[in-house]
């Protein structure tokens, strides 16, 4: 894999814990599995620390995260930066009161949910997620929390897979990423 | 923290004002313990993974291991330095797995975990949000165990004790922060 931001020393370490599965779930696809990476204590405590240290002290006041994925990196990164975590559901997941925003599949579609009340207009936030492929998810996040008036300074993954083009899907909103997976 | 009641620590207050009751979820008669309100409150996120690590930090554990959530294993995993092992509904986990069957409050399913994550004679703690009737716990300490780990603890924020989950624990303590009755 390559490495985004090449400089920083930790990233080659942090990519080569990531190990890449042929044919998962489905034929075709090369599944990149961070679970790998969260036996080296060393790569997750750096995956960490490069996310803390682009977005301690820049007002951040929300770190949400997708399920499931999302909640192993979004929590730490909260905790660090002083900032709530907000998980984002699959439908039927949350207890409370929720919003949803669907968004598309390759065959048809899905929604994600989030609680009523769990943020507030006028909130900064970033959005992790482990991978970003489509970027249908994530851009349903992004949509989800701009509807109730957060702003989204970032999104913010351990994995790029650039061909799929994830990117454009999330507009004007930024995404910063460690590793670039061609 | 449990079964201290002289020393109760003045932080699980906070923490337990902050978890939400919803009743009739996800079906009638369960008062379900809504945890992400916790998560938007910091200090009664942190107090919480801080309570943990202070427990956690000197006794050698080198596995976290969470069913279904990870949002309390990760963080404890990288304070204590050790590894953080998710266990998954089936066919989330890519790789070669093994599985434990057990039954939910409601319901029946499997729990699986990446065959190589966990060696044998590593020193395992097991986290989850809320302990109910144990089934859960007890399939993550089999399959702990099945590999050769030592299953040190359990550690849950919430304890609904009167579904007597700490009896399925194959014998091993459980520290839980927050009592429902």
């Amino acid at each position: 894999m390559a490495t985004e931001d090449g400089q920083d020393p930790r990233i080659p370490k942090i990519a080569s814990s990531i190990r890449v599965i042929p044919d998962f779930p489905k034929p075709g696809i090369m599944f990149h599995d961070i679970t790998t990476l969260l036996l080296d204590t060393e790569a997750f405590k750096d995956t960490i620390d490069l996310f803390v240290e682009r977005y301690k002290g820049k007002g951040i006041s929300v770190v949400a995260g997708v399920e499931a994925r999302g909640f192993i990196f979004g929590p730490p990164i909260a905790l660090a930066i002083g900032a709530k975590f907000v998980p984002m559901r699959k439908p039927k997941k949350l207890p409370g009161k929720v919003i949803s925003e669907e968004y598309s599949l390759e065959y048809g579609t899905d929604k994600i949910e989030m609680h009523v009340g769990a943020v507030e207009p006028g909130e900064r936030a970033i959005i992790i997620d482990d991978l970003i492929a489509t970027g249908g998810t994530l851009s349903a996040a992004v949509r989800l929390l701009e509807r109730v008036g957060v702003k989204i300074v970032e999104c913010a993954c351990v994995i790029e897979l650039p061909e799929c083009k994830g990117r454009e899907k999330l507009g004007e909103t930024p995404l910063f990423i460690l590793i670039s997976s061609a | 923290m449990s079964g201290n009641k002289e020393e109760v620590d003045p932080r699980i207050n906070g923490i337990k004002t902050k978890i939400r009751v919803v009743p009739d979820f996800p079906k009638k008669g369960i008062m379900f313990q809504d945890i992400t309100t916790v998560l938007l409150d910091p200090k009664a996120f942190k107090d919480t993974i801080d309570l943990f690590v202070e427990r956690y930090r000197d006794k050698n554990i080198s596995v976290v291991a969470e069913a279904r959530g990870f949002l309390f294993g990760p963080p404890i995993a990288l304070a204590i330095g050790a590894k953080f092992v998710p266990l998954r509904k089936p066919k989330k986990l890519p790789g070669e797995t093994i599985f434990e069957e057990y039954e939910l409050e409601y319901g029946n399913d499997r729990l699986e975990m990446h065959v190589g994550a966990v060696e044998a004679g590593d020193r395992a703690l097991v986290v989850d949000d809320l302990i109910a009737t144990g089934g859960t716990l007890c399939a993550a300490i089999n399959l702990l165990e099945r590999v050769g780990a030592e299953v040190v603890e359990c550690a849950c924020v919430i304890e609904l004790p009167e579904l007597k989950g700490r009896q399925k624990l194959k014998g091993k303590p459980l520290c839980m922060l927050v009592e429902y009755r």
